[in-house]
């Protein structure tokens, strides 16, 4: 007498089996696979939100400030001119307040530039540097027009040129983030792809007895979605916890700026890597389901 | 499922009409073919000018040697071919014009015991032979009664939790022909159903079988064993070298 007898059946114990054989030890290389893509994918999006983070720091600096470089004009000297331009930018309105800056002050902005022993050698100029009221700031032809009617020389940067760099840069940076995604979302698909057809060539003789056991194409295509939407939820979650960990301890090596002072990550950035395993398992489940149909389509 | 089904008695048999005796298409016919030929890609024909019916309650036997085509042609009748000329009808419709989302419907009519049995070695015997309730979306609760039942006709009790590749040949023969029959289709189409089988059991197939077909349906059977059919005298489609050479008429 087995152990098994005919009356298990009649009780709510039994369960129906998988209609496919389950994939075994091949499902382990579309794991790793669908894991690096994923761990890419979500150091891209964490580093995107990082450089889009440091633009928009970057470009809003420069938008409320401004530069002013004095020239001596007439029988006024330099240090007069720079403190009257000074008083008159102060009054313009959309001007927090114009500071002229020590002889030092100046020095620090341009030794990064021409080095220090230069700086000995070359007469630097009279600079006021202009902080911008954050709610309608002041242009920069306002700043020349006013000074140019108290009769001061004076070359106004409104940093725009800088301003339009950095945006661009931040731009970039979302398109090469997106772009990434969408490339290693695409390789991840044609993963997937290639995998379901080896499922479907592996399991051939199972699909065709189901298929003319009365099977419909999209049943057996739906059992190879989940199965492969499953695997590839479970990888990206590998791959996004691996992202997220590397992201995290480069964030606390970093100190408070971040992974570097010019990319700043936040603890709430690493939150972009839930999204990872969603969308792999939404490719594969599209991209099995889509391969799975083709191939169903040339059973007669 | 009736254990003592007994072998329905000679004026118990269907008629059969078919085009080629002359006589008008039948209206109950559930397979008819019409000068089918088919061919594997380029290769001659394996089967030519094929023309008949099955009515429903039928009983035929499919005979001939190995290599005529009797498993080709039960592949154009189970939709897994299709002919290279000719029509062939299947439960009324026309199969070269049946849109590819219709045939599950129409396989699901069909029953098909295969020569090679093909059972699924991930499932249990169980699980075999529930496969086309499965597929059909029955619910457990309507079937598996009748699953344990068959199993236990075909002295598979014991062994529904077995995986297949721990069944013996003619277990798996038994399996093969319980998944056939399990979903009570229209059309049974059963490739040497007694192959690998003891006499007795193979005696009960076949009394089984025969048992259907008097409660309607209809019933092809393949095979070598010209005994069985000798002794049943049941109507035959036989098969040389592609071309029908026999059909309607028993061999006894």
């Amino acid at each position: 007498m087995s152990a098994f007898s005919a009356l298990d059946f009649r009780r709510d114990t039994w369960r129906p089996g998988p209609l496919l054989p389950p994939g075994r030890g091949r499902d382990s290389v579309l794991i790793f696979v669908v894991a690096i893509l994923t761990f890419l994918a979500c150091l891209a999006g964490v580093g995107s939100l990082g450089a889009n983070r440091a633009a928009n720091g970057w470009q809003a600096q420069l938008v409320g400030s401004a530069s002013v470089i004095i020239r001596p004009s007439g029988a006024e000297g330099a240090d007069a001119a720079a403190i009257k331009a000074a008083e008159v930018l102060s009054g313009v309105a959309g001007v927090e307040q114009a500071k002229l800056l020590e002889r030092r002050e100046a020095e620090d902005l341009l030794r990064p530039w021409l080095g220090g022993q230069a700086l000995a050698d070359l007469p630097i100029p009279q600079l006021i540097a202009v902080d911008l009221k954050a709610k309608s700031p002041a242009t920069a032809a306002s700043l020349r027009q006013a000074l140019a009617a108290a009769g001061v020389d004076g070359e106004v940067d409104d940093h725009s040129m800088w301003s339009k760099q950095i945006v661009g840069a931040g731009v970039l940076a979302r398109v090469a983030a997106l772009g990434a995604a969408v490339l290693l979302a695409l390789a991840a698909g044609a993963v997937i792809n290639f995998a379901t057809r080896a499922s479907i060539r592996a399991h051939e003789e199972a699909i065709h007895l189901l298929h003319y056991s009365g099977a419909e194409d999209r049943l057996v295509a739906d059992i190879l979605a989940q199965r492969f939407a499953w695997l590839s939820l479970q990888a990206a979650a590998i791959g996004a916890v691996l992202a997220a960990g590397l992201a995290g301890t480069l964030r606390v090596m970093g100190g408070t700026q971040g992974l570097v002072p010019f990319l700043p990550v936040h603890w709430v950035d690493l939150a972009v890597v839930v999204v990872a395993p969603i969308a792999a398992g939404g490719v594969g489940a599209l991209a099995a389901r889509a391969a799975a149909l083709r191939l169903l389509s040339r059973i007669p | 499922m009736d254990n003592n089904a007994g072998l329905p008695t000679q004026d118990e048999h269907s008629t059969e009409t078919g085009p080629d005796n002359g006589a008008a298409p039948r209206d109950d016919a559930v397979v008819r073919f019409d000068n089918v030929g088919f061919r594997y890609g380029r290769a001659p024909e394996v089967l030519t000018d094929l023309s008949f019916e099955l009515l429903k309650g039928s009983f035929h036997f499919l005979t001939g040697a190995s290599g005529a085509g009797k498993t080709s042609l039960l592949s154009l009748i189970y939709l897994a071919n299709r002919p290279s000329r000719g029509l062939i009808e299947l439960f009324g419709r026309q199969t070269a014009t049946l849109k590819r989302d219709a045939m599950p419907a129409i396989r699901r009519r069909i029953g098909v015991a295969y020569e090679d049995i093909r059972l699924l070695d991930h499932l249990s015997a169980f699980d075999n032979v529930a496969l086309p309730l499965r597929l059909a979306r029955m619910p457990p609760k309507a079937w598996r009664k009748d699953v344990i039942e068959l199993l236990e006709w075909f002295g598979l009790a014991e062994r529904g939790h077995a995986m297949p590749p721990t069944l013996s040949g003619g277990e798996r023969k038994r399996l093969g022909l319980a998944r056939a029959i399990v979903g009570r289709p229209e059309l049974i189409l059963a490739d040497e159903p007694t192959a690998y089988v003891d006499p007795a059991m193979g005696a009960r197939i076949m009394k089984l079988l025969m048992q259907l077909s008097k409660q309607g349906t209809t019933v092809v059977v393949a095979t070598h064993d010209i005994n069985f059919v000798a002794d049943s005298g049941r109507p035959v489609l036989h098969l040389d070298d592609g071309c029908l050479t026999a059909y309607g008429a028993g061999m006894k």
